[in-house]
């Protein structure tokens, strides 16, 4: 497999680097440390010249100052961060458990993921709780974090008819990514169960518990823990 | 020290230049849709170029200042008023507190910038008080405004009365052309297709917001739908598998997953956004080089361009 990067042109200040093939589908952990590496790698490159960064599953979108600094300076850059062997981030990855009140109720495509997985509801919480995540990316929402990849059998497609509210914390899944919903918002989402971790908090440093390229696993929880830990329930 | 909101209009929103640094948590740049009659307002004041005034899209925002100050209202052309008296846009007049502001609606184009001598004093939430109604953040309590809400601002006994000469007023049309660098998946759209975008007529409808301007026109259809999410610039055109394009704006979300033919300039998504539906879109596509050409000249010309001293 070619390991060729490229930087393309995103818009008239910013690029957009792809790792690994072009037009690739492909998630890979691999590719995710290497853009949580570059991004680092950046930021320390272009300093004050940075206006924003995008990592996401196999890019790095940088959007620059181009008011005090031109395209061709920090394409150069761009290279030189790319040609640079990175430091290994897997020490700065840190792996964050969070708790999950599975519930047939609560998260009401459960017991369908479980029937087309052919397993039990236990086994399909088993199984959602085997993997270790990472975290790909974040956006959509303010601190919804994309999680990969989860077992095949868990896969499914986003609803028909996406909701018009999906509560805070709802755990979800969408072909073979899973997420918990940072706040209360439409979405289209298979919904398991729900996390009383908050996701995204404005008024607390770091806002978010996860950062790209981070890990996640999930543990379940029953009704009672999940309020204890702050949990709110809600009616389908 | 404010001015307090008798009635906000349709939707009128709290914005500096933008929040910058916090796509890595899922949170969109937001700040003004028409940057450049944004930046005449703060420049007529002698504010910051950052500092916080509000965006009104298509007008009836009336409010009552409580202290004595300076604004300047720029953007759409709507009737302005201070006490009943008719006022011009593209220049500063004084208030003294009880005095009612009111702004009519807009006939033609559909943002208007109100600004205050200093800017409004707003908390900044992410290191901006740019608001987004969707996120809940920036602004008062991430809202937009309502009557009786308070804007802080400082008490301003003297200022220079200034304004922008008529030549040098932005016209808002009821077309726009676009010029659009190629990028992103540009490749895997055919060069008949890249003709097609160049020579072909747009509309504006009316499933249009801060997030994005979808488009009605021949179709731009990318043969492949199949990619992962990324990062997404400001005016970058999203092409869902219908061909018709998307110009995503300032509230947009980080990261999509539709193929992007490229990237309209942000000098040009400030026109985009004065239009209303039905209104029409031509697209031009430009290089880099061109781009940056564009961006300096205008920078030259608005840094150069002098102001008028002018009496109420």
């Amino acid at each position: 497999m070619s390991r060729v990067d490229s930087i393309e042109i995103a818009s008239e200040n910013s690029y957009i680097i792809y790792f690994g093939e072009p037009n690739s589908t492909v998630i890979s952990a691999e590719v995710s440390a290497k853009i949580a590496a570059t991004t680092a790698q950046i930021k320390h490159q272009l300093g004050h010249h940075l206006l924003d960064l995008v990592p996401s599953y196999a890019s790095l979108l940088v959007i620059f100052n181009s008011t005090n600094c031109d395209h061709l300076w920090v394409k150069q850059q761009l290279r030189s961060a790319l040609s640079r062997p990175l430091a290994t981030q897997q020490e700065a990855s840190k792996l964050v458990k969070l708790p999950v009140f599975y519930s047939t109720k609560y998260g009401p495509e459960l017991s369908l993921l479980a029937t087309n997985a052919k397993l039990s509801v236990e086994q399909t919480i088993d199984l959602h709780c085997a993997t270790e995540y990472r975290v790909y990316a974040i956006g959509f929402a303010p601190g919804f974090a994309y999680l990969g990849e989860i077992d095949e059998r868990l896969a499914a497609p986003r609803l028909a008819t996406p909701r018009l509210k999906v509560p805070t914390g709802a755990v979800a899944i969408a072909d073979r990514q899973t997420a918990v919903y940072p706040a209360p918002s439409p979405g289209g989402w298979n919904l398991i169960g729900l996390c009383p971790t908050p996701m995204f908090n404005p008024q607390q440093v770091p806002h978010m518990p996860v950062n790209v390229g981070d890990r996640v696993q999930f543990y379940p929880i029953d009704q009672a823990q999940y309020v204890t830990l702050g949990g709110q329930l809600h009616e389908f | 020290m404010s001015f307090k909101v008798l009635q906000p209009g349709l939707l009128s929103l709290l914005q500096d230049l933008g929040r910058f640094g916090q796509h890595e948590i899922g949170l969109t740049s937001s700040g003004p849709l028409d940057s450049e009659a944004f930046a005449w307002a703060n420049r007529i004041l002698g504010n910051a170029a950052n500092a916080c005034a509000i965006e009104v899209s298509f007008g009836g925002l009336q409010l009552q200042a409580q202290t004595d100050s300076y604004i300047c209202i720029t953007g759409a052309e709507l009737d302005v008023s201070i006490n009943g008296v008719n006022k011009p846009l593209w220049c500063g007049h004084k208030v003294v507190a009880g005095d009612q502001v009111k702004l009519g609606y807009s006939s033609q184009g559909c943002r208007t910038y109100l600004a205050v001598a200093g800017g409004f004093n707003i908390d900044p939430s992410f290191g901006s008080c740019a608001t987004v109604m969707r996120e809940k953040i920036g602004g008062l309590n991430g809202l937009k405004l309502a009557a009786n809400d308070q804007l802080p601002c400082a008490t301003v006994l003297q200022h220079d009365q200034l304004s922008l000469a008529p030549q040098h007023q932005p016209i808002y049309a009821e077309s726009a052309h676009l010029r659009l660098v190629l990028g992103y998946q540009h490749n895997l759209f055919d060069a008949a297709t890249k003709a097609r975008l160049q020579h072909s007529q747009y509309q504006v409808t009316d499933r249009s917001d801060r997030m994005g301007m979808r488009l009605q026109g021949p179709s731009i259809a990318c043969p492949s739908q199949q990619m992962l999410s990324e990062g997404i610039a400001l005016g970058a055109v999203q092409v869902p598998a219908d061909g018709q394009p998307i110009v995503l704006l300032n509230d947009r979300q980080t990261i999509g997953g539709y193929p992007k033919l490229g990237s309209v300039i942000a000098r040009d998504t400030a026109r985009l956004a004065q239009l209303r539906p039905g209104n029409t879109i031509t697209f031009e596509i430009i290089d880099l080089y061109q781009a940056h050409t564009i961006n300096t000249l205008a920078q030259l010309k608005f840094d150069a361009t002098p102001l008028l001293h002018t009496k109420d």
